[in-house]
């Protein structure tokens, strides 16, 4: 990685900070893209293993940012990827805080809920895909990833239980 | 600034400093396995009264309109209006450094178990459990549209040719955004428009 190289990967995370409009994680397929497919600083592996980890631990899961910055550079690598990504959106939702005075239930607030409500969907969807991918080549993985989808539509399971089981599971070489 | 009107009903009620409001912020973060929010709602709120409940709900509500991770934009706000943007900064670095701490120390200790087969099932495992249960997400998320002011099938339209854009043609993220989010809401926009 040259300064060059962190001066673009920092201008990437800037760039798409505000389009994260359904949280963190509906930024990973473009992450994946740039990281990834675009630039090779990460392997599918890497990648894969950082969303996985900040899901299962504690704490928000932007902070799997931080897991493939730390891939890529250290505790640099961190800090640049999460800066980037957390300073655009967090500057405007202060600012938008601060100076606005309108009532928060107006029109234009419920049509950009409401027109962003099925982008969010594809964003998940397109998010659960993307990590589905390793997946598919084991038929326990595939079984994992279906019954996991269907219980947490279904069922309000903490999360927590399903991932340890998914760990059990995978150890015991079943996934 | 923001209008102390709002939070009248617990004037008075909040973290006592700076300090305060980093350990509140990383204790609900250490708790929160799969979504914080919840814990934020439960010890902000009931536990320690520091914001009523009709408020925490219209903060919620512009956290999740906003963009970035909505916890963190909560976050933010809720430490903005007690002590400033520095207020702001440490309830972020409350929400985020310790558990960061511990997800790199997690994600280490993977990087030296990874030659191990246990330990690499281990992570595909719960790397297909993490695809499921954010599909799941989409789902449950889709299934609360059906009286969405655009017609659930438009609805579909909208979500199919975002998928098809994102997951299988590869776009870049902010024409599907600006593209078809774009329209999604000038068309919602339009339709509550008729409703007055």
């Amino acid at each position: 990685m040259s300064a060059l190289d962190w001066l673009y990967l920092l201008a990437h995370q800037l760039s798409i900070s505000l389009l994260a409009v359904g949280g963190a994680v509906t930024l990973a397929p473009q992450l994946h893209r740039y990281l990834v497919d675009g630039q090779a600083w990460l392997s599918e592996a890497q990648f894969s293993a950082a969303i996985t980890l900040a899901q299962a631990a504690p704490g928000p899961n932007v902070l799997f940012v931080a897991v493939l910055g730390w891939q890529i550079g250290g505790a640099f690598g961190a800090v640049a990827t999460m800066a980037g990504i957390l300073l655009p959106s967090s500057v405007l939702t202060l600012a938008l805080a601060r100076w606005s005075s309108r009532r928060r239930d107006s029109r234009e607030l419920r049509a950009f809920t409401g027109g962003l409500a099925p982008l969010t969907v594809a964003l998940l969807l397109s998010t659960g895909w993307l990590l589905a991918e390793p997946a598919r080549a084991h038929l326990g993985a595939m079984a994992l990833v279906a019954g996991s989808a269907f219980a947490s539509w279904r069922f309000r399971l903490s999360p927590l239980w399903l991932i340890a089981a998914g760990a059990l599971v995978g150890a015991l070489g079943f996934a | 600034m923001t209008d102390p009107a709002d939070h009248a009903a617990v004037a008075g009620a909040g973290p006592r400093g700076l300090t305060q409001l980093f350990w509140a912020f990383s204790w609900m973060s250490l708790q929160g396995f799969g979504g914080v929010m919840a814990v934020v709602q439960r010890e902000l709120v009931e536990k320690r009264g520091w914001l009523g409940n009709q408020a925490f709900i219209e903060d919620w509500a512009v956290a999740q309109v906003m963009p970035g991770p909505n916890v963190c934009n909560l976050a933010l706000m809720f430490g903005d209006r007690h002590f400033g943007w520095r207020g702001a900064v440490t309830a972020l670095a409350g929400l985020l450094a310790l558990p960061l701490a511990l997800l790199i120390a997690l994600a280490t200790l993977y990087g030296s178990l990874a030659g191990h087969a246990e330990a690499a099932g281990a992570l595909r495992g719960m790397g297909a459990v993490a695809a499921g249960l954010i599909a799941g997400t989409s789902f449950k998320l889709l299934a609360g549209l059906r009286r969405h002011p655009l017609g659930f099938t438009l609805v579909l339209a909208f979500a199919a040719a975002a998928f098809g854009a994102l997951a299988l043609l590869r776009w870049p993220l902010f024409v599907i955004v600006l593209g078809l989010g774009g329209a999604a809401w000038w068309l919602t926009w339009r339709r509550l428009r008729r409703e007055v």
